[in-house]
């Protein structure tokens, strides 16, 4: 029985462990390797072969498995620009397969040889297409140009540049804020807000927090109580005056105690109560927030449960 | 040659009697009213500049250390209206160290002493402490603007300070205010009886403010025309708001993100409708389609939209354009994408003024936005466009050049193609071409920022056509000081010059010795000017302040940042330790 072998997604196969020498033509696996890496960063064991593509027409013609556009076509399909645009003219950029339209892909050759102004060719290569790579790449290092000695710039490969493009900085924040809302959130990995919906029942409208502001459940559930704490007041409105604030223990009493349970729906469409797992994965999940009345979590928190009943 | 004609100490001589008795002369004086013009007319001879002096209200400093406050004290003893500016533009993009400078305070110490009747204060890119701000409230009984645009320091506080003491204030205007929250209880320290303010900008400002004083203020404020609220102040407050204002001729809109009733949303749509005077528009944080038609009553008379905070879709930009008919400026966001410029110049024929910001700059793998067929499609519908701020993933050179010839009037042209560098993704070929049909059919451009990748080419052309330009943006282009030095030999009018990450050394840094003198500032960053180049220059120009700012940990021998600029004033006092003045 055949050793089963593991093959990635352009169909190279890992060295077999036992016996069999390689063939004279087999390709440097190890530098074929399509591998995940932050924008920027580059394993420093790869090296362009003398200058020619790795993807080099020799190489290609000479290619017996199924490493060819076919599958690398499918693989970085979902986005739009052709693995040729990240090449052309910005040669000087590292390279990033931005994903390649089938179009694209069908009718550039150039996809397999390398183009570069200064005749650079990073054998690095950075994949960013797919929602599965966007989670591990988050957001790009930010970088000051480097130069090189003859005075052209050599940037780091799509990395951020410091004050580049030209954008105020209030201008990025108004944009990050509402641009996350239009997309969905979780994929945005990059942009660094993450806004969800706060309801309470009762109150008139909704609120926006950035979870991403938030480190740990304490600092999100004072930050609701302080938010949300106009509504509470008006609810025991005959109890107290009218200027008298609200202590924070009565708040917390309010919010933590029979009254009001925090609750999210999650990826899932699920309303979950909020504290049971990590933070992160709590981000990482949250769709929305929902105060709720105390009585209407019932199987959400049997703490509250109990209470309501103890209260009939 | 001669430094700023404004600001300069001596007075040109008398060759003869003057033919007009001084009254004649000042009262004629009294309705010059821009600084270049009064700078001109203190040219002429001694008592004119006399006459001139003793005659200016308002006076405009550009660069805040180009001068003194004791040069500026000891010309001009009749001063009611002051607009200062501190830092360069650059800074607007993090190129600048914090606690770099720019602080007013001892500007408005003099302002306190010499200018008792001080009336307006206008300040840009400066810093602004709460200290500054007490002093302002309590030294000027008559003041009645202050205007703060891209300034920091400040905390409610200082504000309130304002709110409470000047009680004669008709407008309060703070502008993309960037920095740390300040919060809003500034809005309740007004008197109880206020009623001055004309015009009132606070969006900027994050905190939220007592809705209740608010409004009360707004009610009372029956010749307010300018109101600019926050994100904190919802529809159906905003609704209030216009109940009280619906005389209102600019409106900055805060959160339009609510759930509305349809007996508030119906109100909403009423309270737009009867703000017959609208001309601007602007804010509308977190805009939802299904309340922007709220707006299309308010919409006839507008002349500029301003949407660039709300990241609207082709089709929503295409149905609140047809209710602008009147549109001279418009700011949007690139989601609206091609389609939506296509909308824009089929609606839109009286168009002036275009930005297109981008959704996402830092986001290299997103594909949308707008490309140079959105440009082409407005300069086909919008032949009067002459200010364009156009952010981009692509151009070609055949696009920008047919924009030029559907739209020759362009004053303000701003291109950025946001990946440094890049070519005509067409052809391949440098913007050489496309710039350079800029620089020649655009006669009257007055201000011009290049992008994408350039040759020398693009600044020959701009050297021996672009007569009129006056502020040249410049990044990441050029291929040698011959570059840099076609503009400073070419463009005579030249004033403002910013270059970043431009292979321009100290051949082309020293070839505009002599023009630097006849502009308001230089800056160049992360270019190949050295120290040694900059001490020749400090050296050679002693009326130029010559000032580098190295980065960390950088070769002692380039100067990383290098601002230079003329000043009366001499080197800075009140520099920081990483601002080195040569």
């Amino acid at each position: 029985m055949s050793v089963p072998q593991e093959h990635d997604y352009i169909g190279l196969s890992e060295p077999l462990p036992s016996g069999k020498p390689p063939s004279k033509n087999a390709l440097n696996l190890k530098q074929t390797e399509l591998r995940l890496g932050l924008p920027g960063s580059e394993s420093p064991e790869r090296k362009s072969v003398n200058g020619v593509s790795i993807f080099g027409k020799d190489l290609k013609d000479e290619c017996n498995n199924a490493f060819c556009q076919g599958p690398l076509k499918n693989y970085v399909s979902g986005a739009k620009r052709g693995f040729s645009d990240a090449i052309n003219g910005s040669g000087k950029w590292g390279l990033g397969i931005n994903g390649g339209s089938e179009v694209d892909l069908g009718k550039n050759d150039v996809l397999f040889s390398p183009k570069g102004v200064n005749g650079n060719f990073k054998s690095n290569i950075n994949l960013q297409a797919g929602n599965s790579v966007k989670e591990v790449c988050k957001s790009s290092p930010v970088v000051e140009e480097k130069k090189n000695g003859n005075g052209s710039t050599t940037p780091a490969s799509k990395a951020q540049v410091v004050g580049w493009p030209p954008i105020r900085s209030f201008r990025k924040n108004t944009l990050a804020t509402t641009t996350s809302k239009n997309s969905d959130v979780n994929t945005k990995s990059g942009s660094g807000c993450l806004y969800v919906k706060v309801s309470m029942d009762g109150a008139p409208y909704l609120r926006k927090i950035d979870l991403k502001t938030y480190s740990s459940y304490a600092q999100l559930s004072s930050a609701l109580e302080k938010m949300f704490s106009c509504f509470t007041i008006g609810q025991y409105g005959d109890g107290l005056e009218g200027h008298e604030r609200l202590s924070e223990s009565r708040l917390m009493d309010l919010l933590h105690g029979s009254e009001y349970v925090l609750t999210y729906e999650d990826k899932d469409g699920d309303w979950m109560l909020v504290g049971d797992v990590p933070w992160e994965m709590f981000t990482d999940s949250c769709k929305r927030l929902r105060i709720m009345k105390g009585c209407d979590a019932i199987g959400l928190a049997p703490r509250t449960m109990q209470k309501c009943k103890s209260q009939n | 040659m001669d430094p700023d004609p404004n600001i300069s100490d001596d007075p040109p001589s008398n060759s003869a009697s003057s033919p007009f008795p001084d009254e004649v002369l000042e009262r004629v004086l009294s309705f010059v009213d821009s600084h270049k013009d009064r700078g001109s007319v203190s040219l002429v001879r001694k008592d004119w500049y006399n006459a001139e002096r003793w005659t200016r209200s308002k006076l405009f400093i550009g660069n805040c250390y180009s001068v003194s406050p004791e040069i500026v004290a000891r010309r001009f003893p009749r001063i009611k209206s002051i607009t200062l500016k501190g830092r360069p533009r650059f800074s607007d993009f993090n190129l600048l160290p914090q606690d770099w400078g720019a602080n007013v305070h001892y500007w408005l110490v003099m302002f306190a002493k010499v200018y008792p009747f001080l009336e307006e204060l206008r300040l840009k890119r400066m810093t602004v402490t709460d200290e500054s701000l007490e002093l302002l409230a309590k030294s000027f009984p008559d003041f009645k603007a202050l205007s703060l645009s891209s300034c920091d320091g400040f905390s409610e506080n200082g504000l309130k300070a304002i709110a409470i003491h000047c009680r004669n204030l008709t407008e309060l205007d703070i502008q993309d205010s960037a920095t740390e929250d300040v919060g809003g209880g500034w809005l309740s320290c007004f008197p109880e009886n206020f009623a001055s303010l004309e015009i009132l900008n606070f969006a900027s400002l994050n905190s939220e403010v007592n809705f209740d004083d608010l409004e009360r203020l707004v009610s009372q404020c029956k010749s307010l025309r300018v109101l600019k609220v926050n994100e904190s102040i919802i529809l159906d407050q905003l609704q209030r708001l216009l109940v009280h204002a619906s005389q209102i001729t600019e409106l900055g809109i805060g959160s339009f993100m609510q759930e509305l009733t349809p007996r508030q949303h119906e109100d909403i749509e009423i309270a737009f409708r009867n703000c017959r005077k609208l001309q601007v528009l602007s804010g509308l944080w977190e805009a939802t389609t299904p309340y922007l038609p709220v707006l299309y009553g308010a919409c006839a008379g507008l002349t500029f939209l301003n949407l660039s905070g709300v990241p609207l879709q082709s089709g929503e930009l295409a149905k609140l354009l047809a209710h602008c008919p009147n549109l001279r400026r418009l700011w949007v966001v690139d989601t609206v994408e091609d389609k939506g410029l296509e909308a824009v110049g089929s609606s839109c024929p009286l168009l002036e003024e275009l930005r297109v910001f981008p959704a996402d700059p830092y986001d290299h793998q997103h594909r949308d936005g707008v490309t140079e067929l959105g440009f082409l499609a407005v300069s086909r519908g919008c032949r009067k466009l002459h200010y364009v701020l156009y952010f981009c993933r692509r151009m070609t050179n055949a696009a920008v050049v047919t924009i030029v010839q559907n739209c020759p009037g362009f004053t303000h042209f701003r291109l950025c193609i946001m990946t440094p560098g890049q070519p005509d993704y067409l052809t391949n070929e440098p913007m050489d071409e496309g710039f350079g049909a800029v620089a020649k059919t655009c006669t009257k451009l007055k201000r011009f920022s290049v992008s994408g990748l350039l040759t020398d080419k693009t600044f020959e052309y701009i050297g021996k056509y672009a007569k009129n330009v006056e502020t040249l943006s410049v990044a990441f282009a050029g291929s040698s000081d011959w570059g840099m030095q076609c503009v400073l030999e070419g463009c005579p009018k030249l004033r403002k010059l910013e270059i970043r990450d431009c292979p321009f050394g100290d051949a082309a840094f020293l070839s505009g010795q002599g023009k630097y003198e006849t502009m308001r500032s230089l800056w160049m960053s992360a270019c190949n000017v050295t120290m040694k180049g900059c001490r020749l220059l400090a050296r050679e120009m002693p009326r130029l302040n010559v000032e580098v700012i190295n980065d960390e940990g950088s070769d002692d021998s380039q100067a990383d940042k290098v601002y230079v600029y003329r000043s009366l004033a001499g080197p800075r006092r009140d520099a920081p330790p990483f601002v080195v003045t040569l």
